[in-house]
């Protein structure tokens, strides 16, 4: 269980531009749970998510998992627990080493990175295996170099990366953003896979509200630092487009667009 | 002969130092100007140890420790005191000046061409054929620098290795795998500046003196071995569709040792062809301008036809 208490978060303390992003925000994810966030550009989404992960710090509040509060641990030590992939398909892998080297490197997490070979040849086969499951053709392809890849497969390699320890949470960024649309829904049906079999709870924030309606067992809608629409449960299921939409088109008024 | 002896001579001795040099700039991405005073270092360690007699080759490991030493106060400055990369190294290069002359005894010039060194001590006289001892020092300085090669070699091609490669490629990438940052980049500077002084230690015993000077222009002659290695004598190194198709492409190790012989190569090349050796760092530095051009526009030209 996920909980965030009481969170402040304001932006260029001090200056003109000083700007509230959340003000006693709570937010709190069962385990298990898998949360699709939408909302506008600038509604505090990623900003949650930072805040999760420890990249950014908050004013005032409080951070739970579980019984630990990890207000103050520091963003790599909370990584140990989490796996994030982010919107733009560079930020998930190494792209001067090779698939092999980079399957190696994620398989290592959590585990000490000491004098013995990089890479453990037995576990070739499993990578392979794992690369497989992708149907990008990538197991014929372990000494190549990531940086040799579409953005479509590395962002399937960096989901596979960031899930291939046992995590308990799985947070996506926007992840099928900065792919074309079949490629988009390639990796989103992954997502969808990957989350079931490994029972992640799991926070994805997507523009896409098609996606956000289809995935997920709770819908948070952010607007202004705030969730103005939250369900879950059969309220959720019974959630289309079109109510998204018209909720949407409701605070755009609200802001005058 | 003596002249071909020597470009070898200085450019193995010069390429263990752009070995750190490749650590830092190719690896980490971190510009780092310690080496600058950290070879010195080795020099100045290597002198007042020998005079007060270590043995010669114990001065080599002493210096490399010393070296990782200066380049863990460098990563120090920069990761945790959150300075600048390029600023956390001129500070540790400007401090370690004077600690390099208290370390040489408070002086600028210490000579050791009595004492015993790596090249010319009692061992070597007794085992090596007299028909070999014009190459003695040429060899064991290949011996010397393919050791450090093939160490820094397999270095990098463990877990520890494989982080460091990875948080000069994608920093973002070790924070996900749970690791800090900043301890692997203090430890990439600790190997880079440790290769750094037992250059210098090298030199020293090559040389037969310490001289405080003898540092200034270290970062260029690196960066400029690395260069000539990497982007101009490897062929499209880096993400080709097609790396497995020329499976056996030159080792950037190896490349930036042949790179640094090559650079030695056309500073002698420029000094027969009647500049002054006063001019030696003005060709230095020419020589780095020209291989950055040369370097660049090369790279354009393979991105236009990719």
């Amino acid at each position: 269980m996920l909980k965030l208490n009481h969170i402040s978060k304001y932006y260029n303390t001090g200056t003109i531009n000083e700007m509230c992003l959340f003000q006693d925000f709570n937010l709190s994810v069962e385990e298990g749970q898998f949360v699709s966030v939408v909302g506008s550009n600038g509604s505090g989404k990623t900003s949650m998510l930072n805040i999760i992960c420890g990249s950014i710090p908050i004013d005032s509040g409080s951070i739970y998992i579980g019984e630990e509060n990890i207000t103050y641990m520091p963003e790599f030590k909370r990584q140990r627990r989490i796996g994030r992939v982010y919107q733009n398909p560079a930020m998930g892998t190494c792209p001067h080493m090779t698939i092999l080297e980079n399957m190696a490197l994620a398989d290592n997490k959590g585990k000490a990175f000491n004098l013995l070979p990089g890479t453990n040849k037995k576990r070739i086969d499993l990578y392979r295996d794992r690369l497989k499951s992708l149907g990008l053709g990538l197991e014929d392809k372990l000494s190549v170099k990531v940086g040799a890849l579409s953005g479509g497969q590395r962002q399937a390699m960096a989901l596979l990366m960031s899930t291939m320890t046992p995590i308990e949470f799985l947070i996506l960024d926007e992840h099928t953003a900065a792919l074309d649309p079949k490629t988009a829904e390639i990796i989103m049906e992954l997502t969808g896979k990957v989350v079931k079999e490994k029972k992640l709870t799991t926070i994805m924030v997507t523009h896409n509200l098609r996606y956000a309606v289809e995935y997920g067992d709770r819908l948070l809608m952010m607007h202004q630092g705030r969730a103005i629409m939250d369900e879950a449960g059969e309220q959720k299921a019974a959630l289309c487009i079109e109510d998204l939409l018209e909720q949407f088109n409701a605070i755009s008024i609200e802001c005058g667009n | 002969m003596t002249l071909i002896m020597g470009i070898f001579e200085e450019g193995l001795i010069y390429a263990i130092m752009a070995l750190g040099v490749y650590i830092t700039y190719k690896i980490l991405d971190f510009p780092d100007l310690s080496v600058d005073s950290t070879f010195p270092m080795g020099a100045a360690l290597t002198a007042s140890a020998i005079l007060s007699g270590v043995h010669p080759a114990a001065a080599l490991f002493l210096s490399f420790g010393a070296g990782a030493l200066a380049g863990c106060v460098t990563g120090f400055i920069h990761v945790k005191l959150k300075v600048r990369d390029l600023l956390s190294g001129i500070i540790v290069m400007t401090g370690l000046y004077s600690l390099n002359l208290r370390i040489a005894g408070g002086r600028a010039n210490v000579p050791i061409f009595t004492q015993e060194t790596i090249f010319e001590n009692k061992f070597l006289a007794e085992h090596i054929p007299h028909s070999l001892s014009p190459y003695a020092m040429v060899l064991i300085l290949l011996v010397i620098t393919i050791m450090c090669k093939v160490l820094l070699d397999l270095y990098l091609s463990t877990k520890s290795g494989y982080l460091l490669r990875a948080v000069g490629d994608n920093e973002a990438l070790v924070t996900s795998l749970a690791k800090d940052k900043g301890m692997v980049k203090i430890v990439g500077l600790a190997i880079a500046n440790g290769f750094t002084a037992m250059a210098g230690s090298i030199y020293c015993q090559h040389k037969g003196f310490f001289e405080i000077s003898v540092g200034t222009g270290t970062m260029v002659i690196g960066l400029a071995s690395v260069i000539i290695g990497i982007q101009l004598l490897t062929p499209e190194s880096g993400s080709s569709m097609f790396s497995h198709l020329h499976k056996k492409e030159l080792r950037p190790t190896t490349a930036v040792i042949i790179g640094s012989i090559v650079y030695k190569a056309c500073i002698s090349a420029a000094i027969s062809m009647g500049m002054e050796a006063n001019d030696l760092k003005l060709i230095t530095s020419i020589l780095f301008l020209i291989i950055l051009i040369v370097s660049t526009e090369r790279r354009r030209s393979v991105k236009g036809h990719a």
